[in-house]
């Protein structure tokens, strides 16, 4: 187990375990809901939720990344501690995604601090096992960047979007990518921000705690309302259309746009009956083969697997993306058109 | 094909199967790994387990597959469906084929065999005799586009040893059986990759999806410092060595990309790709379940076997893969194409008898240009 000095379990305090942090300072959860000393811990971690919620990131009352006295630091790991249980009981799972996320943005910031002016060897040792606790990724400090090796690197960047993470924009070096102390924290983020849901979705589901009904009813109501409802405009993707008019004037579609077609239309409810007669076209079409790909693909042949339509990026690796400005930053071409009501 | 043709490579396999066992290379964690094979004129037969390399030889010798496949990946159950074999990993391994080369030449060495009337002619578009456009075609490479994909392989194994760190003794070379490489690499970190992450990899070697910041040209301002120079290591250095050519050129052709500016620039790198990216099949690397040619059997395509290339430079195809015997057998041949196999020339035949050695008829047998007389 980690062992972490005071100011790292106000800073990241989802490393300290929740249940023997209480204990330890001698409270029951249920002190909480009558209290009246501690309704402001119970006000801060509703701020807490809230605030992140909302997509921002909770200030907390450390002084430059520093519990200044032992109340602020119990109130630091008490309201996160207790954000975590009212979610909990809320039942919702927008809040643990939107909670997860932002308390991760809140680490990253301290972490890409401890991590730029860390100078001694202890420091620098404590912060990478902090990152090998979150990520299981090991740490080099080598001059002035931050290394990785290259399986990690491509299993935490391959969430990302943006070009500027994909392997060919960074510095690689003899298996290593050299990343400095922000690039590095940002890579991590979502690694963070599983390990801080992995713990909330871990933890127990208290009874409800008497005295909380209101806050927890506010946050149902709150996540509620960030539950996102879509509606789509039906219209294909620019890569889909260019793959229906490649087959339409008799040209061969490669086999992976032929898969991205057949994914997107199954996805989009159409049947293999539907699909079928749009390779009729194909210089190679056989009935038979066709059919029996489809339903593979569909999941109703023997495997029983189903195939889904790939990602914009894997498209752009294949050369089967056309986007326009329509896309609107999409990830997958099945998003295309879909807007929240 | 016809009868005659299926049982005269039929036999022709089954006696390289038999005198070349050991050149079939046994995989690595044999019981993991999922086996396939075609027999001549049917499909794949697939999820096939195999526990030693005894049990694989018995597979070759009774079945006498025309094309037989290992998985790259290791399964806990190799047998079952797809979605219950249970991944455990998968061999990291890149595909070099001539044809992705476009090389200039490869018109003078392909032919087509109609789909409808099954004439064989040197025009590529249509065919000649019906005008037909659904055309198979049969390319029998030449030395130019097997040195063409040597020179991929080469940088390829640069890209692997320099910039991601494999060793040279965790990569092996294999000439396919016909017209391009198999590059493994046998790297315990690198099994793990899914197939978003290979795919990642694969845009790296290729030189693809570089944006001009990374390199120091903005949308919105520019800094030379950090443009590429001469003696770095990985892309920036080889990108140097592309864009400059020398180092007295590097002034002024710095000068000339920063008063271009961004777009300008962004198509400098992807024309760069086209030029310096290795030119590898990224469908085949990004794939972990895919089943590749045993090394070591033969290539129906061809009738040439998959070997390990020891040294790629001195290797040669047409002489070292070509294992089948050199007992001669009459041939109806149909090939319009010239072509080199154990340094002996053969061809072109229209539409004639000839007498030749099993491995050129099986050659020809393969590609279709040819039938047992």
């Amino acid at each position: 187990m980690l062992r972490l000095g005071q100011d790292e379990i106000a800073k990241y305090p989802f490393l300290a375990d929740a249940g023997d942090y209480l204990k330890d300072k001698g409270f029951s959860i249920y002190d909480f809901g009558k209290d009246p000393v501690l309704k402001i811990t119970v006000e801060k971690a509703v701020h807490r939720i809230t605030t992140a919620t909302d997509g921002k990131i909770y200030k907390s009352d450390l002084i430059d990344g520093q519990a200044s006295k032992d109340h602020i630091l119990e109130l630091e790991v008490f309201s996160f501690l207790l954000a975590i249980i009212l979610i909990k009981i809320s039942h919702m799972p927008t809040l643990v995604r939107r909670f997860a996320l932002a308390e991760a943005r809140r680490a990253e910031s301290y972490l890409k601090k401890d991590l730029g002016r860390a100078s001694n060897p202890q420091e620098i040792d404590l912060l990478k096992k902090i990152i090998f606790e979150l990520s299981g990724i090991e740490v080099i400090k080598q001059d002035d960047y931050f290394t990785i090796s290259i399986p990690d690197y491509l299993k935490q960047s391959a969430a990302f979007n943006e070009k500027e993470w994909k392997l060919v924009n960074r510095h690689v070096e003899d298996g290593k990518v050299f990343l400095n102390s922000e690039k590095i924290v940002r890579l991590l983020r979502k690694e963070i921000s599983v390990y801080i849901s992995s713990k909330i979705n871990k933890s127990p589901t208290p009874e409800m705690i008497p005295g909380l009904e209101t806050e927890v009813d506010n946050l149902i109501s709150l996540g509620k309302r960030y539950t996102p409802v879509f509606v789509s405009t039906g219209e294909y993707p620019p890569c889909i259309k260019h793959a229906i008019q490649v087959l339409e004037k008799g040209e061969n579609l490669p086999h992976a746009g032929r898969f991205m077609l057949a994914t997107f239309l199954l996805s989009k409810g159409q049947s293999v009956q539907q699909i079928a007669p749009l390779f009729k076209n194909a210089p190679d079409y056989n009935e038979r083969i066709t059919l029996y790909q489809l339903n593979n693909l569909a999941g109703t042949s023997a495997s029983g697997t189903q195939y889904f339509c790939p990602s914009c990026q894997k498209l752009q690796s294949q050369n089967l993306c056309f986007a326009t400005p329509d896309c609107d930053n999409i990830i997958n071409p099945t998003q295309f058109g879909r807007k929240k009501k | 094909m016809q009868e005659p043709d299926i049982q005269f490579l039929e036999n022709s396999f089954k006696k390289y199967y038999f005198d070349h066992f050991d050149l079939i290379k046994v995989p690595q964690r044999i019981p993991e790994r999922e086996f396939g094979y075609q027999k001549f004129g049917s499909g794949m037969i697939r999820h096939i387990p195999i526990k030693d390399d005894k049990q694989l030889h018995l597979l070759l010798i009774q079945n006498i597959p025309s094309d037989v496949y290992c998985s790259n990946g290791y399964y806990t159950f190799p047998n079952l469906p797809m979605n219950e074999k249970d991944w455990k990993g998968a061999d990291l391994i890149f595909d070099i084929d001539a044809k992705d080369l476009n090389l200039p030449c490869r018109n003078d060495h392909t032919v087509s065999v109609c789909s409808n009337c099954k004439k064989i002619s040197k025009d590529i578009s249509k065919c000649t005799e019906c005008d037909s456009g659904k055309l198979e075609k049969k390319s029998l490479p030449c030395k130019n586009c097997i040195d063409g994909a040597k020179k991929e392989t080469e940088k390829l194994v640069d890209v692997l040893t320099n910039d991601l760190g494999i060793s040279k003794e965790n990569i092996q070379v294999y000439f396919s059986g016909n017209e391009g490489f198999h590059v493994y690499v046998y790297d315990l970190a690198f099994q793990e990759l899914g197939p978003r992450e290979r795919s990642d990899l694969t845009d790296y070697i290729l030189f693809k999806g570089i944006i001009p910041e990374t390199f120091g040209i903005g949308k919105y301002g520019s800094d030379k410092k950090f443009f590429p120079n001469f003696g770095e290591k990985g892309w920036r250095g080889r990108f140097s060595t592309y864009i400059f050519g020398s180092k007295s050129k590097r002034n002024k052709i710095l000068g000339e990309i920063l008063a271009n500016g961004y777009s300008s620039f962004q198509k400098t790198l992807d024309a760069a790709a086209k030029s310096i990216g290795v030119k590898i099949d990224p469908n085949v690397t990004a794939d972990i379940h895919r089943i590749f040619r045993l090394p070591g059997s033969i290539n129906s395509k061809s009738g040439l076997s998959k070997i390990q290339c020891q040294d790629l430079i001195k290797f040669d195809p047409y002489g070292d893969s070509s294992f089948l015997s050199d007992e001669t057998v009459e041939i109806l041949a149909d090939c319009p194409v010239e072509f080199r196999l154990k340094g002996k020339k053969f061809g072109p035949f229209n539409n004639e008898k000839a007498t030749v050695p099993t491995y050129a008829a099986v050659y020809m047998i393969c590609k279709k240009l040819a039938s047992i007389a």
